[in-house]
C-alpha cells in the first residue's frame, strides 16, 4: 500500500466523491452515446449471471409450486367442481375443435394449400426480471451453442410474452409486449382490422390506430399481423378490454407477470430490427467465413 | 480495526483481522447480494422498485451511519450493478445513489444525534429526489415522457419501507457490521 501524507489522504478523500458522480455522470452519456457498448457490457452482465440465476431458478421454482400447493389444499372442493364444469364445457369445444380441423383438413385439400413452413423453437427458462422500474424485460438463460438470435419470438403457453431484444453467449433479453418502447402491428379477429399494439411499462399495453368504422369490440381476441414482417399472422396476443375511460387495452394471455419458462421461435422474420451492432457484424462475419473460403476453393 | 481510541486490545491475529474486514465489508457486501438477490424472478409484486428502494435505503443508512463501511467506489459499483441489471441507462443509478451518499454526508453531524423520524423524514426528501431523477433522465434520454404515476410509486414505496428497513439495518450496524466488536 502507498503511504500518503495526511493532508493527500484528506484531499482524496474528499474528492472521491465529487470525481465519482462526474464519472457516473460520464458513463451515463457514454452509454447514450455508444449504445452498442452498453449493450455489450449488459450482455456480459447476463452472461456472467444467467448460470448463477439459472441454478437458483430450479429450487426457487419448487417453492413457488409448494406454496401453490399448499394453497390448492384449502380451495379443493370448489376447485374441483369448478374444474368438472370446465371439462365437460371443454368437452364439448374439443367436439367442435376435431370436426372443424377434419373439414379444414379436407378443405385444404381440395384447394392444395401450400402448409406454413413449421417454424423451430428452443425452450428456455426465465432466469431474472431484467427490466427495472422504467422497462419491462426477462433474462433468458440459455446453453453455450444456442442458436437464438435478435428479432426472434418468445411465446409462454398461452400466448406472445416478447421479443428477443439481447443476444449473449449464455444468455438473453426478452422485451415485453408491456414494455413502454414495445408497438407491434396486430389483427382483430373478428373484424380482421389492423392496429398497433403500444405498451405502456403497466400490465395491459394500449390498442391504437385501428381503421375508421371499425371498433374493437370488448372480448375479441387480438393476434398478430404479417405486416412489417416482424412477426408470423395469428400468434395470440390477448382480449379487448374497454376501460371505464373508454382505453382500448388488450388483456395479455401470456402470464407475463409470473414467467417461467418460454419458447422463441425462429420464424425467420426480419423486419423492424434494430440495425446491427458492430459486434453482432463481426460475429456474423465470422460465421460466414468458412463459407467465403469454400467458394474461393470452388 | 479502530486504532484512534486508546487503551488496551488483544494482539491482532489472523482471525481477528479476518472478522473485521468481514464486518467492515459487510455494509456494501450485503447491499450488493441483497440487490442481486431482488434482481431474481420471485414473483415478488413491484419487484424492480423494490430493489431500487432496497438499495436506497441502504446506502442512505450507511452512509449515515457507518460512512467508512460504504465508501464512495462501492455505492458506485452498486449503483453500475443495478443500471445493469436492468434495462435504465447505464450511469443513472450509480449518480443517483451517490448524490445520496453526498447529502446523507453533509446532514450526517445533524441528522445522527436526532430521533429515527427526523431521520425518516431526511430520507423521505431523498426518496423524493432520486425518484424525480431518475423520471426526469430516463425521460430525457429515451426522448419520451415516461408515465409519472411510476416514480410516484416509487417514492411511496421507498418512503413506506425505510422504517421496516432501517430497524434490521440498525440491528446489524450494532452488531454484526461493528469493526470495533472484532
Amino acid at each position: 500500500m502507498i503511504r500518503l501524507s495526511i493532508p493527500v489522504r484528506q484531499a482524496v478523500a474528499k474528492l472521491t466523491l465529487p470525481v465519482l458522480i462526474t464519472v457516473a455522470f460520464g458513463v451515463m452519456l457514454l452509454g447514450k452515446a455508444d449504445a452498442v457498448l452498453a449493450e455489450r457490457v449488459r450482455v456480459g452482465m447476463g452472461d456472467l449471471l444467467a448460470p448463477i440465476y439459472g441454478m437458483l431458478a430450479e429450487p426457487m421454482a419448487r417453492l413457488r409450486g409448494g406454496v401453490d400447493d399448499l394453497r390448492g389444499l384449502f380451495a379443493l372442493r370448489e376447485e374441483n367442481a369448478r374444474l368438472r364444469g370446465e371439462v365437460a364445457r371443454l368437452r364439448r369445444w374439443q367436439a367442435v375443435a376435431v370436426a372443424l380441423e377434419a373439414e379444414n383438413q379436407e378443405l385444404k385439400r381440395n384447394l392444395h394449400w401450400i402448409p406454413d413452413p413449421t417454424a423451430s423453437y428452443v425452450t428456455a427458462r426465465v432466469v431474472a426480471d431484467a427490466g427495472g422500474v422504467y422497462a419491462r424485460a426477462v433474462l433468458l438463460s440459455l446453453g453455450p451453442q444456442h442458436r437464438v438470435k435478435r428479432g426472434e419470438i418468445a411465446l409462454d403457453d398461452r400466448g406472445l410474452v416478447g421479443r428477443i431484444t439481447e443476444v449473449g453467449a449464455r444468455s438473453a433479453r426478452v422485451l415485453l409486449i408491456t414494455d413502454i418502447n414495445s408497438r407491434f402491428p396486430v389483427m382483430l379477429q373478428k373484424s380482421g382490422a389492423r392496429a398497433i399494439l403500444v405498451g405502456t411499462n403497466g400490465p395491459y399495453p394500449h390498442l391504437l390506430y385501428w381503421p375508421e368504422g371499425v371498433t374493437p369490440a370488448e372480448g375479441e381476441r387480438v393476434v398478430t399481423s404479417a405486416e412489417a414482417g416482424a412477426f408470423p399472422a395469428g400468434l395470440p396476443v390477448g382480449l379487448v378490454h374497454r376501460t371505464a375511460a373508454n382505453i382500448v387495452e388488450v388483456e395479455p394471455f401470456a402470464r407475463l407477470d409470473r414467467l417461467d419458462i418460454v419458447r422463441i421461435f425462429d420464424y425467420g422474420l426480419h423486419g423492424i430490427l434494430p440495425p446491427e451492432t458492430a459486434h453482432s457484424a463481426i460475429e456474423a462475419s465470422r460465421a460466414m467465413a468458412p463459407v467465403r473460403t469454400v467458394e474461393r476453393l470452388r | 480495526m479502530d486504532d484512534t481510541l486508546p487503551g488496551i486490545r488483544p494482539r491482532p491475529s489472523l482471525w481477528r483481522r479476518l472478522d473485521a474486514a468481514f464486518r467492515h465489508g459487510f455494509p456494501a457486501g450485503a447491499t450488493a447480494l441483497l440487490l442481486l438477490l431482488l434482481a431474481a424472478p420471485l414473483d415478488l409484486p413491484a419487484q424492480a422498485e423494490l430493489q431500487q428502494a432496497v438499495i436506497l435505503a441502504a446506502v442512505f443508512f450507511w452512509s449515515l451511519f457507518r460512512p467508512g463501511s460504504m465508501p464512495p467506489p462501492a455505492v458506485f459499483l452498486i449503483g453500475l450493478l443495478s443500471d445493469l441489471l436492468g434495462l435504465a441507462p447505464p450511469g443513472l443509478n450509480a449518480v443517483t445513489l451517490l448524490i445520496v451518499q453526498g447529502l446523507a454526508l453533509k446532514w450526517r453531524r445533524k441528522l445522527v444525534r436526532q430521533g429515527f423520524l427526523v431521520v425518516w423524514l431526511a430520507f423521505l426528501a431523498v426518496a423524493a429526489g432520486a425518484a424525480a431523477l431518475g423520471w426526469v433522465v430516463t425521460s430525457l434520454l429515451s426522448w419520451h415522457a415516461m408515465p409519472l404515476s411510476a416514480a410516484g410509486f416509487q417514492f411511496l414505496l421507498s418512503a413506506c419501507l425505510y422504517p421496516a428497513l432501517a430497524l434490521p439495518l440498525t440491528r446489524a450496524h450494532r452488531s454484526i457490521a461493528a469493526p470495533e466488536r472484532a
